[in-house]
C-alpha cells in the first residue's frame, strides 16, 4: 500500500489512517470554515447580502451594511482565532494529563484566568489590555499547577476523575472569590460581568493585535510539542524509556495550553467545553498523533467557536447569546457522554 | 419469632461494655445537639438586637409579642424578624437536603449544590421571575419542579447497571455547567439588571425579603421534614451499600425515591427564597460529621449547623466588612476551601471520599 | 434448636439486561447444615444468591421460603429470619465496630422504637462470637481485612436470623483469615445451628468446611450433595474445564483436587 508511513518512535500508539483520508477532512473542515466566516459576516440582527460582503471586503465602505461588515470582521477573526486558541490548549492538556475529560474550563484554568484579571482591575489599576493578559496567564498558570497538584496527591496519580472534581471545586472556589471581589465595586462590576459569561461580541482589532503575539508564541510551543506529547501517551516510564525528558516536555507543553488559554481568557472571558469537544471529535477523524491531532484541533475549533457565535446570534434574534453559553449547551452533554463511556474503575 | 437461645448468652461484662460506648456516643451528639441550639438561639438574639440601631432585647420581645415599639416595629418587625427566620429556615433546608443526598449516595461531593440541583432550581426561578416575570409560589413550583427533573436526569444518565456515586457527581458537574449558563443567559437578557438581584440567583442572599417567603418555606418543612426524619433510620442502613441495606429490610428504592423528593423539595423552595447559598448543602452535612461524630443519622445535626452558618455568614456579610457582602459570598468564600481541603484529604487518603 | 426454614428455589431463571445467567434452576438448602456454592467465574453463583435473599427478582420460577416467595414476604420480616452478607459491603467513614454491628438490629426495630436491652445484648453476643470484643470502640476504616470480615459477620449475626448467605466471605484475604472465617461460620453451625450458605471461590477449602456442596454449570445444579460425592474428577472437568487429580484429603478424610494443567500431565 502506499500509505504507509515511516514508522514514528511512538509508533505503537499512533493508529495510522491513510494520509488522503487526513487530507479529505482537512479540505471539507477549511470548506466549512468559508461558509461560516460567510455566514458570520452576513448574519445578525441585520442580514447583510453576499455581494455586499465582498464590494466591502474590497474595500467599499459606503453603506450602513458595510458599516456592519466592519463591526462583525473583528468579530469573525476573534472567534476563529479564539476558538483554535481553546481546543489546542484542550488537546495538550488532555494529552499532558492523559485525561479525557482535561479542558481549561473544567480544570478551573479560565476562572483561575478570570480571577486573576478582575483582581488586577479593582485593586492595581489594570487598564492596559497587555497587563491584563499577562494577568490571565499568570493567573491561568497558577491555577494549572494547583489543580494538578491537588489531582495527582495520593494513589494512582492524576485519574480523570480526580483531577475533574480538583478543578470543579477550584473554579467554584474562584467564582465566589470573583463575586467577593467586584460586589463592592460597582465601578467594575458591571463590565466584568457581562466578559465573564464569555464572548467574541466586544471584538476590536486593537485588541486582537494584542493578543496576536501570545497567541502566536503558545500555538507554536505547542505544535512543537507534538512529537513529545505522543511519547508521553505512552506513560510516563515508556517515554522516558524512548528518551523523553518527561518533566520537560510536560512542562513545555503544558506552558504552551496556558498560555494559549489565558490569552483567550483575557478577551473573551472563560468560555468552556471547547477544548474537550474538539479533540475528542478530531480524534476520530484524524486519529491520536499529535503531530496531526494539534492542527487539526485548530481548525475544527475554530469553526466550531464560530458556529456557535453564529448560532447565537440566529437563535435569540433580535438580541444574541453569547458564545460561552452556546458551548457551555453544547459542551455539557458531550462531557456526560464522555464519563459515560468511562468504566467506573478508570475514572 | 424463634431466636437461637444461646445467642442471647454474651457475659453481662460485654454488655455492659457495649451499652456504656453507645451511650458515650450518644451523649456526644446530644451534647454537641444542645450546644448548636443554644448558639443559633444566641445568634437569632443578636441578629435581632443589632444593627444599624442596637435595640435592647426587652423591646425586641415587645415586637414579637406584637406590641408597638418606636421604630423597632419597623426596624425589627419587618425587616430583621423575617430575615432571621428565614435564615434559620433556609438554612436548615440546606444542610438536610445536603446531608441526605451526602448520606444516601455515600459521597459528601455529591450534595445538590455540586450535582447541579441547586443550579436547576435557580435556574427556573431565575426563568420563571425575569423571563416570565412571574413571583409568589409560581415561582417555587418551577423552583420545584426543575429540581427534580434535574436530579432525575443526573440519576438517569448515571444509571448503567446500577449508580455509581462517582459516575453520577461527574455528570452532575456537567449539569450544573448548563444550568449556570442558563443562569448567565437570562440575567444577560434583563438587561438593566440590578445587581443584587442577581447575586440572588448566582450565590443566594438573604436582602429583602418578605414574610410570604419565609411562610413558604416553613411550611415545606412542616410537610417534608417530619418525612424525611421517618426515613432516616433506613438512610442510615443505606450507608452500607445496597445489598446490605437490602439484606436488613431495607426497601432500597422507595427509601431513596421518599429522600430524594422530600431533599429536593427542601432544597428547591429554599432556593426560590434565598437562591442557591453558595456550599452551603454541601458545608453542613461534613461539618456535622465531624462535631457529632459517625455512626448516627446526621439529619438533625446537619440542619443545625446549616442554620448557624447561614446565621453567622449573613451577620458577618452585613457588618463585618466595609460593604455589604450577601451571605451566599461569605458562605462561598469560608466553603471553598473547605471543599478543596476535602478533596486534598480524599486524595491522600487515597481512593473514596 | 432452631426452627428448620427450608429454603428453595423452583424452576429459577435469572438474569441482567439481555443475558441469562441461570435457567431453570432447582435447589433445595439443607436446613440447619453448611452448604458451599462453587462454579467457574461468571457462572452465576453470585447471581443465584442475591435472589435467594430478595436482592435480584427472578425472571421465571421462583425462590420459596418455608413455602411462601421470598420476593413478596415483607422486607423486614425476611431479614429477621435470612441475612445476606454481600461481597464488598461499605462501612460509613470512621464509624466504631460496635455501631456497625449495631446496624444488623435494623429488621429488629420500628420507625419509632428505642435501642432495648434486647439490642445490646445481640450486639454483644455477636461480638463475642467473632471475638472482637476488644475491637467494639475502634473505627472499622483503621482494622486489617480479617479483623474487618469478622466484623460484616458480627453484623450478620447481630442480625439473629436462622438463615446466614455468604457471597465469598473469604476473597482478598490471607490464608489464614480465609481459614479462620471458615471456623468461625462453622462454630455458628454447630452450636446455633444457622443454616450456611456460601459462595466460595476455593474448591478445597469448600468441600473442607461444608456438609453440602453445589456445584453450577451452565445455569444449572451440576451436581449437588455431600462432598465426597460432588468433587470427583469429572465434575471438576465440566465445570471448570479443567482435568484434575482428586485424593483424599490426609487431614479430614474427605477429598481434595490436584489441578494438573499442562506441564505436569500424569504419567
Amino acid at each position: 500500500m502506499s500509505t504507509v508511513e515511516s514508522v514514528t518512535p511512538s509508533g505503537a500508539a499512533v493508529v495510522r489512517r491513510p494520509r488522503r483520508v487526513r487530507l479529505l477532512w482537512f479540505l471539507v473542515c477549511l470548506g466549512l470554515i468559508a461558509v461560516l466566516i460567510v455566514a458570520s459576516i452576513a448574519v445578525g440582527t441585520r442580514f447583510v447580502p453576499v455581494p455586499t460582503i465582498l464590494d466591502a471586503l474590497g474595500g467599499a465602505d459606503d453603506t450602513l451594511d458595510q458599516a456592519v461588515i466592519r463591526v462583525r470582521i473583528p468579530r469573525t477573526v476573534l472567534a476563529l482565532l479564539a476558538g483554535a486558541a481553546l481546543a489546542v490548549s484542550g488537546a495538550v492538556f488532555q494529552g499532558v494529563t492523559r485525561n479525557p475529560l482535561a479542558d481549561p474550563g473544567i480544570l478551573g484554568i479560565n476562572m483561575g484566568a478570570s480571577l486573576a484579571v478582575v483582581v488586577g482591575l479593582a485593586y492595581f489599576g489594570l487598564s492596559n489590555p497587555n497587563s491584563y493578559i499577562w494577568a490571565a496567564i499568570a493567573g491561568a498558570a497558577i491555577s494549572a499547577v494547583f489543580v494538578y497538584a491537588i489531582g495527582s496527591l495520593g494513589r494512582g496519580g492524576p485519574t480523570p476523575l480526580k483531577l475533574a472534581l480538583a478543578g470543579a471545586a477550584t473554579s467554584a472556589a474562584l467564582v465566589s472569590f470573583v463575586t467577593a471581589v467586584i460586589l463592592p465595586r460597582n465601578d467594575i462590576a458591571e463590565n466584568v460581568q457581562s466578559w465573564q459569561i464569555g464572548g467574541v461580541g466586544g471584538a476590536t482589532f486593537e485588541r486582537i493585535w494584542q493578543v496576536l503575539p501570545f497567541l502566536g508564541a503558545g500555538l507554536a510551543v505547542c505544535l512543537l510539542s507534538a512529537r513529545s506529547l505522543n511519547s508521553l501517551a505512552l506513560g510516563d516510564d515508556v517515554a522516558a524509556g524512548l528518551g523523553e525528558r518527561v518533566a520537560i516536555a510536560r512542562g513545555l507543553a503544558s506552558l504552551g495550553a496556558v498560555m494559549l488559554c489565558g490569552a483567550t481568557t483575557a478577551i473573551c472571558g472563560p468560555i468552556g467545553f471547547v477544548g474537550l469537544v474538539v479533540p475528542h471529535g478530531c480524534r476520530l477523524l484524524v486519529g491520536p498523533d499529535h503531530r496531526w491531532l494539534l492542527p487539526f484541533s485548530a481548525l475544527t475549533g475554530a469553526g466550531l467557536l464560530l458556529a456557535a457565535d453564529v448560532i447565537g446570534r440566529i437563535v435569540a434574534r433580535p438580541g444574541e447569546i453569547d458564545v460561552g453559553i452556546i458551548t457551555a449547551f453544547v459542551g455539557a452533554p458531550f462531557f456526560i457522554y464522555i464519563v459515560r463511556r468511562q468504566k467506573v474503575r478508570a475514572l | 419469632m424463634s431466636t437461637p437461645a444461646d445467642l442471647r448468652q454474651a457475659s453481662p461484662a460485654t454488655v455492659a461494655a457495649v451499652t456504656r460506648g453507645r451511650t458515650r456516643r450518644n451523649r456526644r451528639r446530644r451534647i454537641v445537639i444542645g450546644i448548636l441550639v443554644v448558639l443559633i438561639g444566641a445568634m437569632v438574639a443578636v441578629s435581632l438586637m443589632v444593627g444599624r440601631t442596637f435595640y435592647p432585647p426587652g423591646d425586641v420581645l415587645k415586637v414579637i409579642l406584637g406590641q408597638d415599639v418606636q421604630g423597632a416595629t419597623f426596624t425589627v418587625g419587618r425587616l430583621r424578624l423575617p430575615r432571621t427566620c428565614l435564615a434559620v429556615l433556609a438554612g436548615a433546608s440546606f444542610g438536610l437536603g445536603g446531608v441526605t443526598f451526602q448520606t444516601m449516595l455515600r459521597n459528601p461531593l455529591a450534595s445538590p449544590d455540586i450535582i447541579g440541583i441547586s443550579t436547576g432550581a435557580s435556574a427556573a426561578a431565575a426563568v420563571a421571575i425575569i423571563t416570565l416575570g412571574l413571583s409568589g409560589s409560581a415561582v417555587s413550583v418551577f423552583a420545584i419542579t426543575a429540581g427534580l427533573g434535574v436530579a432525575l436526569m443526573v440519576y438517569l444518565l448515571a444509571y448503567q447497571d446500577g449508580v455509581s456515586g462517582i459516575r453520577l457527581i461527574l455528570i452532575g458537574i456537567g449539569i450544573a455547567a448548563m444550568m449556570n449558563s442558563i443562569v448567565s443567559y437570562v440575567l444577560s437578557t434583563a438587561g438593566q439588571w440590578d445587581l443584587q438581584e442577581a447575586l440572588r440567583w448566582l450565590t443566594g442572599s438573604l436582602n429583602g425579603v418578605r414574610w410570604e417567603e419565609t411562610v413558604t418555606v416553613l411550611i415545606t418543612m412542616i410537610v417534608l421534614v417530619p418525612v424525611l426524619f421517618l426515613g432516616s433510620r433506613d438512610l442510615t442502613v443505606l450507608q452500607l451499600g445496597d445489598d446490605t441495606a437490602s439484606a436488613l429490610g431495607v426497601r432500597v428504592d422507595r427509601t431513596r425515591l421518599l429522600v430524594v423528593v422530600c431533599a429536593v423539595g427542601l432544597i428547591a423552595f429554599a432556593t426560590s427564597a434565598t437562591g442557591p447559598i453558595a456550599f452551603l448543602a454541601f458545608l453542613a452535612g461534613p461539618i456535622a460529621a465531624r462535631l457529632a461524630g459517625p455512626g448516627h443519622s446526621l439529619l438533625l445535626p446537619s440542619a443545625l449547623v446549616g442554620a448557624l452558618l447561614v446565621l453567622l455568614a449573613d451577620f458577618a456579610g452585613q457588618y463585618a466588612f466595609g460593604t455589604r457582602f450577601p451571605v451566599g459570598v461569605v458562605t462561598g468564600v469560608l466553603g471553598a476551601p473547605y471543599l478543596i481541603y476535602l478533596i486534598v484529604r480524599a486524595n491522600r487518603a487515597g481512593g473514596s471520599l | 434448636m432452631t426452627t428448620e426454614h427450608q429454603l428453595t428455589a423452583e424452576n429459577l431463571s435469572l438474569g441482567y439486561k439481555d443475558r441469562t445467567v441461570i435457567e431453570g434452576l432447582e435447589l433445595a438448602v439443607a436446613p440447619g447444615r453448611v452448604t458451599a456454592i462453587v462454579g467457574a467465574n461468571a457462572c452465576g453463583k453470585s447471581t443465584l444468591l442475591r435472589s435467594m435473599s430478595r436482592l435480584l427478582s427472578p425472571r421465571a420460577g421462583q425462590v420459596l421460603l418455608d413455602g411462601k416467595e421470598v420476593h413478596k414476604l415483607p422486607a423486614k420480616e425476611l431479614a429477621r429470619t435470612l441475612g445476606l452478607l454481600p461481597q464488598s459491603p461499605l462501612a460509613p467513614e470512621g464509624i466504631t465496630v460496635s455501631d456497625l454491628v449495631g446496624r444488623g438490629r435494623h429488621p429488629h426495630q420500628g420507625v419509632f422504637s428505642r435501642w432495648s436491652v434486647a439490642d445490646d445484648t445481640a450486639v454483644a453476643a455477636a461480638l463475642e462470637a467473632t471475638h472482637t470484643v476488644e475491637l467494639a470502640d475502634r473505627a472499622v476504616d483503621e482494622l486489617s481485612g480479617g479483623q474487618r470480615q469478622r466484623v460484616w459477620i458480627a453484623m450478620a449475626l447481630a442480625q439473629e436470623t436462622d438463615l446466614l448467605l455468604l457471597d465469598e466471605p473469604t476473597t482478598f484475604l490471607d490464608v489464614q483469615h480465609q481459614v479462620e472465617v471458615l471456623d468461625l461460620l462453622t462454630d455458628l453451625n454447630r452450636s446455633r445451628g444457622t443454616t450456611v450458605v456460601m459462595v466460595l471461590h476455593d474448591l478445597n477449602l469448600a468441600a473442607r468446611y461444608c456438609d453440602h456442596l453445589v456445584a453450577i454449570a451452565g445455569g444449572k445444579v451440576h451436581a449437588a450433595g455431600r462432598p465426597c460425592e460432588v468433587l470427583t474428577e469429572d465434575t471438576v472437568r465440566a465445570v471448570f474445564g479443567l482435568d484434575s487429580k482428586v485424593i483424599i484429603d490426609p487431614t479430614s478424610g474427605g477429598p481434595l483436587m490436584l489441578p494438573i494443567g499442562r506441564h505436569h500431565m500424569v504419567a
